[in-house]
């Protein structure tokens, strides 16, 4: 064995004898601070044994003298904070939409409320202030889908658009490119024509032979003129707000694809009085009717 | 004292019998995986800040480039450091050639670099078992487990033909990262494909036994391959590099064995407030805690191992970025047991905090301390005099150190916010804030961690420059910093 014990000279520190590549130990004792410290948290994790539930049994574990439970716990909470609410929220469930706006605390409540909901739920696709973005209607505006009165709005957040729910709201308009309904010149023709409504930018010899078409294919649903029917969800085409895209290329697309967007139902996933409460979040947000 | 004292017993292996080849190839690759990893976290950091840069492309997104980020740093440049400086380590501190010569030595080698190609490729064409840290799908992972059990047994067959009588402490720690990363990572990805010839494979744990063991080998990945692993580089380089005798022997069997025991049971911090029993929670929690002393234990004697030789900081290049590693050790071993308190991981969990702890021990603990080996390493190895340049030395290292704290002050602050912005009511009762409220707010500070990122890239780039030219036989005209004349006091 090569072991030969020296003193080190910065230390004064003997080593243990040992040495690898030229490595050597000192034989230094366990700092005291380090060793009463590690003892101190083994103790506090003794007594946190003793007050949590720590150790496990063959079917159970020890529940610890504080009773801590967890779901309990989190049950507890959700306890208190609906207690806290409870008052406003009864109220919202019994009183007419019209009877909310009516009240300043309540209102107030329901705004407070509308907003939290609508950013955690809405907000993902209608984006922030429900500013919109392409195939998500803008929703501060007065260029509604399905109307804008609070009943209509209750009723789209309910029953969504195009969703699983029986009652939801649909409106299939043809694929009348794909569905080979139209020739591509009857389409851009249309497109044309439906350009014009609005007074944007158009080809005017088109829009005059897309104007029969129109009134064949387009007319029941969008109206007159493009005046839209939010009975039947078609949206106004005499105004410059597009959901897909103004642009000629974006008509034509809408016209030979469809273009069906979605929204789920939320009845259901939300509660009535939260519903309520989104329905007058939106109505607010600028463009209610 | 440099071997002054050496007592040569038998007729064991001198300086150029050792194999050396395949560790200059590991700290090749250790530096090329460096670089991969910083990059591939720049720019998912970017994409946090300017979702944009996710292209659109399936590829490209944060989803699939984060494992090649974790992957390329955690095995990549962190695996090939600990298989090349193992291979380095244990032949000096056995004064014994690598069991099996060669042959099995490359054959790691290669087929850890094989595998860490294989990986990333999965996670960018989407195949991935989907849990972190071990995304790698069933036929890699019986690969690696080949791989692996010829590593164990050339570290351990080194181990038993020593001419030295005593195993030094940095092979105890190499062992015990090598076992324990074998053992956690062929529990953890026990799957069944669903046919032998599909990459998809379903893992044999469900439900929250399933959480569970992925949180026992996640958490000790950090403990073993991270810790462990790490700590058997810091028990051999510090002490040469510094060229003084290790602080404590008894504190290095100490800690070495209570760090060893505890680690192992402190997963479970990872699954506070989950369906994880309440008791298996408070294990978990107090585990970590009475991890504390026992991590620092390895502190504790990487900086007292400096009494008598502070002064070579100064002069010695390498020594910085060690000394330093050893401090941010300190710092994220301390804070790890606090967040696994079960009321502060209320506040941290899920949040970026998380995220910043993670980098104080990555950046700060891990890269720096192979930064250091590696300068310690590269003129050694390839038997140069010096480095090319110390003043790059330097400049790599407060340019790194200044991006490791903006990196993880802004985690720190944007994590607290968050954790306090979810957890914050109104007077009425409601939220205050959205959960997207809370990722606008937090934009400013995904800009800055970034900017941390950059400048930790910019360092390593440096570092890649000077060793390439020190490699090369180069040495940079500059003043260096002369060994300063010490008075030490007679024994």
């Amino acid at each position: 064995m090569p072991t030969k014990i020296e003193k080190d000279s910065v230390t004064g520190t003997e080593t243990t004898g040992h040495e690898w590549d030229g490595i050597k130990e000192l034989n230094t004792p366990l700092p005291k601070w380090w060793i009463y410290t590690f003892y101190v948290t083994i103790a506090a994790s003794l007594v946190y044994y003793v007050l949590y539930p720590s150790i496990p049994l063959v079917s159970s574990y020890t529940k610890g003298l504080l009773g801590y439970d967890q779901r309990e716990d989190v049950a507890r909470s959700i306890e208190v904070a609906q207690a806290q609410q409870a008052p406003m929220v009864s109220r919202i469930r019994t009183a007419t939409l019209e009877q909310i706006r009516a009240d300043g605390a309540l209102n107030a409540f329901a705004m407070t409320g509308g907003r939290i909901a609508f950013n955690n739920n809405c907000a993902g696709c209608h984006q922030a202030g429900g500013a919109g973005a392409k195939g998500y209607p803008n929703l501060a505006d007065d260029d509604w889908l399905w109307g804008g009165a609070p009943d209509a709005i209750s009723g789209t957040i309910r029953h969504g658009v195009r969703s699983a729910d029986p009652d939801t709201r649909q409106n299939p308009m043809p694929r009348f490119g794909l569905d080979g309904m139209l020739k591509r010149s009857e389409i851009e023709d249309a497109a044309d024509y439906v350009l014009s409504l609005s007074g944007a930018k158009h080809n005017e010899a088109a829009a005059k032979r897309g104007e029969p078409i129109y009134a064949e294919q387009c007319v029941a649903c969008h109206g007159e003129k493009g005046i839209g029917n939010p009975e039947l969800g078609a949206p106004r085409l005499n105004d410059p707000i597009w959901l897909y895209g103004g642009d000629r290329a974006s008509v034509i697309e809408s016209i030979s694809n469809s273009r069906a967007g979605m929204m789920p139902a939320w009845a259901g996933r939300l509660d009535d009085a939260t519903i309520k409460m989104l329905t007058l979040y939106v109505h607010g947000l600028g463009g209610g009717q | 004292m440099a071997g002054t004292t050496t007592v040569r017993t038998g007729g064991g292996p001198g300086e150029q019998d050792y194999i050396e080849d395949v560790v200059r190839a590991g700290v090749i690759a250790t530096i090329f995986w460096g670089v991969v990893a910083f990059a591939a976290g720049l720019y998912i950091a970017l994409q946090l800040a300017f979702p944009l840069l996710n292209l659109g492309l399936e590829w490209t997104t944060f989803g699939r480039l984060r494992p090649v980020h974790t992957s390329a740093a955690i095995f990549a440049f962190g695996g090939n450091i600990l298989i090349a400086t193992s291979f380095y380590v244990v032949q000096r501190t056995c004064r014994a050639r690598l069991f099996g010569g060669p042959a099995p030595a490359w054959f790691i080698f290669w087929g850890y670099q094989f595998f860490i190609v294989m990986a990333a490729l999965g996670y960018v064409l989407g195949i991935t078992e989907g849990k972190e840290y071990a995304e790698p799908e069933w036929y890699l992972d019986l690969f690696l487990t080949v791989v692996w059990v010829i590593y164990l047994v050339v570290f351990v067959g080194t181990l038993l033909k020593r001419e030295e009588p005593h195993i030094y402490v940095a092979n105890w720690f190499y062992v015990a990262f090598i076992v324990t990363i074998a053992m956690l990572h062929i529990v953890n990805n026990l799957a069944v494909p669903i046919s032998p010839f599909s990459s998809k494979s379903y893992v044999v744990w469900a439900g929250v036994q399933d959480a569970l063991v992925q949180w026992w080998y996640g958490h000790n990945a950090v403990g073993f391959f991270l810790t462990a692993g790490f700590l058997a580089m810091m028990y051999y380089f510090i002490p040469k590099a510094a060229d003084r005798p290790i602080y404590s022997y008894r504190l290095s069997i100490v800690h070495f064995w209570s760090l060893s025991f505890l680690y192992i049971w402190a997963g479970p911090h990872h699954l506070h407030y989950t369906a994880l029993p309440d008791w298996a929670q408070t294990l978990g929690m107090t585990f970590s805690i009475m991890l504390w002393m026992p991590s620092w234990g390895g502190m504790i004697n990487g900086l007292m191992t400096l009494s008598g030789a502070w002064d070579k900081l100064r002069t010695v290049p390498s020594l910085r970025f060690l000394v330093t590693s050893v401090g941010f050790y300190g710092m994220s071993t301390f804070e790890g047991p606090v967040m696994s308190i079960r009321q502060v991981n209320a506040l941290s969990h899920y949040t970026d905090w998380t995220i910043g702890h993670v980098h104080s021990g990555a950046l700060g603990w891990n890269a720096f301390i192979t930064f250091g080996v590696l300068y310690y390493l590269v003129p050694v190895l390839w038997r140069r005099q010096r480095l090319y340049s110390d003043a790059m030395v330097a400049w790599h290292f407060w340019i790194a150190t200044l991006g490791i704290v903006l990196y993880i002050t802004a985690m720190w602050v944007s994590g607290i916010m968050q954790g306090l912005m979810w957890r914050a009511y109104d007077e009425l009762g409601f939220l205050q804030y959205a959960f997207v409220e809370t990722v606008v707010a937090m934009h400013p500070f995904y800009v800055i961690r970034a900017a941390g990122g950059l400048l930790f890239l910019i360092g390593a780039l440096l570092m890649v420059y000077n060793l390439w030219r020190t490699a090369r036989g180069d040495e940079r005209a500059e003043t260096r910093a002369m060994p300063a004349l010490v008075l030490r006091p007679t024994a």
